[in-house]
């Protein structure tokens, strides 16, 4: 094809890239972020992974070394197949902190350190230059090859790569560095990527099925060719696999697609939430699986359509040319050049933002010696500024690498440096996902020993400096290299994290980190509310006034202030910090805010504090619990102190009922017989019997009016009490005799055990007398046996005082009214048989109260039974 | 502060072990990877090579296929019935 034809072929497809990502810009910022936001979007976009090393490079690395070109593909799928709980915890915990780049999450996890964050920027930069060397020389390559006229030797054709990496720059400053949002996305960027990746895929597709349908006989004669190929001597030796080799591709390619800046950019900064990864989980395997599939036919057709010595690396063009499809041809041209074109801008962006926010921003801070807060230029425009000069920068040490190397087969092996070379990251990236343990010094420790490791054994053996590892026959050098580069790091990493001990903002990131919990700032940091205006004066000078001002508005709204100035609470000051670090890093914007906000260290008290918020949350909760429970007891014990009253209230009505009617009764009698009397007709004798009845009554009167005042005594505890020692069978023996007035035609046979009468007690004896004597007249009463009979016994028991009980012949009490018995008014028979106020046992119970006694009913005794109980001394006696 | 339940219902139980099969599946990736080219480097670096490591792949792809999907159903059940029940998750 002539250059100006090929030429205007590619400025047409860059125009429409141009236009492509102006257009999803537009929308983006129209908030029509729909379809751009599709998770197959996001899938294509992670297709930076296929640079020009795999459309161009990897059908030469199958006619090498066979399957082995696989595992590039092979690794990334393992890591893929493991999307649900691996990438998507990696991408929650990145967005959570608002992480730029690979170098930020480093940093961020292991204490805000921004030299980490340096140094990891430095491997970045060295293994992204060659790359990105790579990615123009084969953009040249196919352009040389391509163009069959060439206007001017040399100097237009030297400048391919200059043109390309010029052209490539400046797509990347105008779309990748349009702003300097706290979401470091870039909508123009990712959807342009994404359309040059079903270029790609259409391309590599076609030839594919051109190859194996058009110049083969279809799939099986193809895996003929394949298997053929073992007796081929230009492929038998190259082409066994070597277990050794095998398995460290496929470990430095899955790591390759965590840790290369690139490809970080796309999974992890650009990714709007985790759920995309639902999508991207099968969806970029089957991309990797689609770019793979036709590679080893290619590689078989070419080596035997193509003449001897034709670069392997370029059948994907030269096939397609010799067999005459022109058209066909094109279309390989142009994957191949979205290929190189992809992956130079998307890598140029990641980079960038690594060597603006963690060299370029925290040097020119430190450089002008203002304090990081202060000041009131434009620190926005300085990051933007700094991001496009490195940008430019990186694009010229891409060409300047290129140019200088000039050759072909020194850059053939700089995809793989580059993959060895970000794996050395791996380490302390993984562990400080997984491992709360894993601290700075560690992570400073891991990763400089792989870095040095890597530049000894790796880079510069693969640009001509010093020599490969010397390894015993039979062993893969570049194998070695990786085994010994990443063991050592890792065992580094370990060891020194192990035996370290992280400081507490590092242990708080480590928290965040290991546990996808979000963080917190330390409540110290909100100190002084008149720091709120330096904090959106900081704001302003990065994101901008506009946008500093709304979000600072949003933020007292929301706590329920109006203004712009909003509470400098810990969630705030986390907040803020985290929109930051989604701007200049979060190593800067942890400095600058601990500047402006007056910061203090945070100490390991100050942990303590945070890791209680969690425990004191809970132990609230408890409390509350508890305190309902609480609640609801009291409430039962209120009904239950209501339900009391209230009987005790008609218990009042009653017991007035009935005392007006006992006193009524025999008042009754003594004034009818007092008129009787006043009759002057009645004889001597009646009138001698009506005065013995009024005299009687008003006995009675009497007795209860006593009963009653004894038992208000008794009842309001003022009875006195005449302590004395006693002895109880005397206390018996009298009381038998008191008691035998009591119905005296009764005979009773009284059962005593005379020798365990004899108890001395510490008691008042009339009281304890007056117990008796109405207990024994109550069974002398109440006992309905042919032949009464009532047994007294009497015992101490262990803790002193005595036990006495009384039980007769009789039939008892029904259960349903033993707990009656000792109310006041109880009586179980008619009045008139017995000839009481239903007083006595109510006394009783009294007298044993104040006794510090007790007197109650036992039932199943074969008859009515009380049992006396008396304390060894009465309440209140002082031993 | 409730207690984590000892048992659990039946569509997070099967959300779980899903979960479980999501974190084999890479394991398993690449033991199938690994050690055919251990075993037999020679045999396995042709033809079977390229039809055993592109059915494979397939394979996996198909299988994150399927468990990615069975996997939000079964989150989408049990949002489902933590919506009807709150302390049903």
């Amino acid at each position: 094809m002539p250059f100006e034809a090929l030429l205007a072929t590619c400025l047409c497809y860059v125009a429409l890239m141009f236009g492509v990502a102006y257009a999803a810009d537009r929308a983006a910022a129209a908030g029509h972020v729909r379809w751009l936001d599709h998770p197959l979007v996001y899938t294509l976009s992670l297709s930076v992974y296929c640079s020009a090393w795999t459309f161009y490079g990897a059908v030469g690395y199958a006619s090498r070394s066979g399957l082995e070109f696989a595992t590039i593909y092979l690794g990334p799928t393992i890591v893929f197949t493991g999307a649900w709980w691996g990438l998507r915890r990696l991408v929650r915990v990145a967005r959570m902190h608002h992480v730029t780049s690979v170098a930020d999450l480093i940093s961020a996890r292991f204490g805000k350190s921004n030299r980490l964050a340096a140094i990891v920027t430095l491997i970045a930069v060295i293994a992204s230059t060659p790359y990105i060397a790579l990615q123009l020389q084969s953009v040249r390559l196919s352009f040389e090859l391509f163009a069959t006229s060439r206007p001017d030797e040399g100097g237009a054709l030297g400048g391919t790569a200059m043109w390309v990496a010029g052209g490539l720059a400046l797509f990347t400053i105008l779309f990748g560095t349009r702003n300097l949002a706290a979401d470091e996305r870039h909508h123009g960027v990712v959807t342009a990527i994404a359309l040059e990746a079903l270029v790609k895929l259409v391309a590599f597709l076609a030839l594919g099925v051109f190859v194996v349908w058009g110049l083969a006989d279809g799939p099986v004669d193809v895996l003929r060719r394949v298997g053929d190929a073992a007796q081929d001597p230009r492929f038998a030796d190259g082409w066994v696999l070597r277990p050794d080799r095998w398995t460290a591709l496929i470990l430095v390619s899955g790591a390759a697609i965590l840790t290369l800046p690139r490809m970080f950019q796309v999974m992890v900064v650009e990714a709007a939430d985790e759920d995309r990864l639902h999508v991207a989980g099968w969806a970029f395997p089957a991309y990797l699986f689609a770019m793979s599939f036709f590679v080893l036919p290619i590689a078989v057709m070419g080596a035997e359509i193509l003449p001897e010595g034709a670069n392997p690396d370029l059948y994907v063009l030269t096939l397609p040319a010799a067999a005459g499809q022109d058209m066909l041809a094109l279309l390989v041209f142009l994957g191949g050049f979205s290929a190189a074109t992809s992956m130079v801008v998307v890598c140029a962006i990641a980079v960038a933002t690594m060597v603006s926010n963690h060299w370029l921003v925290p040097g020119w801070l430190a450089l002008r010696r203002i304090p990081a807060g202060e000041g009131t230029d434009d620190l926005r425009g300085f990051v933007l500024n700094a991001r496009r000069i490195a940008i430019l920068a990186i694009m010229a040490a891409g060409w300047t690498y290129h140019q200088a190397s000039g050759g072909a087969a020194a850059l053939a092996t700089m995809g793989l440096v580059a993959f060895t070379g970000m794996a050395q990251v791996l380490p302390a990236m993984l562990g400080g996902l997984l491992w709360r343990g894993a601290n700075r010094k560690g992570a400073y420790a891991g990763i400089c020993t792989g870095f040095a490791l890597w530049m000894a054994l790796i880079f510069l053996p693969s640009v001509g400096m010093g020599g490969d590892l010397p390894v015993p026959a039979g062993v893969d050098p570049w194998t070695a290299a990786v085994a010994l580069s990443l063991a050592l790091n890792t065992a580094a990493f370990i060891g020194v994290s192990i035996f370290g001990f992280p400081d507490p903002v590092e242990r708080l990131q480590g928290l965040s980190f290991v546990s996808a919990v979000e963080p917190i700032r330390h409540s110290r940091m909100a100190r002084g509310d008149d720091r709120a205006e330096p904090l959106l004066a900081m704001a302003r000078r990065v994101w901008g006034t506009d946008a500093a001002l709304r979000y600072f508005q949003a933020e007292a709204q929301a706590q329920g202030k109006s203004g712009y100035l909003p509470d400098l609470t810990p969630r705030f000051l986390t907040a803020l910090e985290r929109r930051l670090a989604g701007s200049i890093g979060s190593a800067t914007a942890h400095a600058m805010i601990d500047r402006v906000a007056g910061g203090v260290a945070l100490t390991v008290a100050d942990l303590l504090q945070v890791a209680d918020e969690a425990q004191r949350a809970k132990e609230e909760t408890q409390r509350l619990e508890a305190a309902r429970a609480e609640l609801a007891r009291t409430a039962r014990q209120l009904r239950e102190v209501n339900d009391k009253l209230t009987a005790l209230s008609i218990q009042k009505d009653a017991f007035l009922g009935q005392i007006s009617h006992e006193l009524r009764t025999p008042m009754t009698s003594v004034k009818a017989f007092s008129e009787i009397l006043k009759d002057p007709s009645i004889t001597p004798e009646e009138r001698s019997r009506f005065a013995q009845i009024i005299h009687t009554e008003a006995g009675r009167l009497t007795r209860i009016l006593d009963d009653l005042l004894d038992l208000s005594v008794l009842e309001g505890g003022r009875a006195q009490l005449t302590v004395t020692a006693a002895n109880l069978h005397d206390l018996i023996t009298r009381a038998l005799a008191a008691a035998s007035a009591t119905r005296p035609e009764r005979s009773f046979v009284i059962d005593r055990d005379l020798p365990a009468e004899h108890l001395g007690v510490i008691t008042d004896a009339d009281r304890l007398l007056q117990v008796l004597i109405n207990v024994i007249g109550n069974a002398r009463k109440y006992c309905d046996a042919p032949h009464p009979a009532m047994r007294i016994r009497v015992r101490r028991p262990e803790a002193g005082g005595a036990v006495i009980d009384v039980v007769d012949n009789g039939s008892g009490i029904d259960a349903g009214r033993q707990s009656l018995i000792f109310e006041k008014f109880s009586r179980l028979n008619d009045p008139a048989k017995a000839g009481g106020a239903g007083l006595g046992l109510a006394i009783c119970k009294e007298i044993m109260a104040a006794l510090g006694g007790s007197i109650s009913y036992l039932p199943g005794q074969g008859g009515a039974a009380f049992r006396v109980v008396l304390p060894a001394r009465p309440p209140g006696q002082a031993g | 502060m409730p207690e984590r339940p000892l048992f659990l219902e039946r569509a997070s139980f099967r959300r779980r072990r899903l979960g479980d099969a999501a974190r084999i599946l890479p394991v398993l990736a690449m033991i199938l990877m690994l050690v055919p080219v251990w075993w037999m480097p020679a045999s396995i670096s042709f033809a079977t090579g390229a039809v055993w490591f592109f059915g494979l792949w397939a394979a996996l792809i198909a299988g994150v296929f399927a468990l990615h999907r069975a996997l939000l159903r079964a989150e989408a059940i049990a949002i489902r019935a933590a919506e009807v029940d709150p302390d049903a998750l």
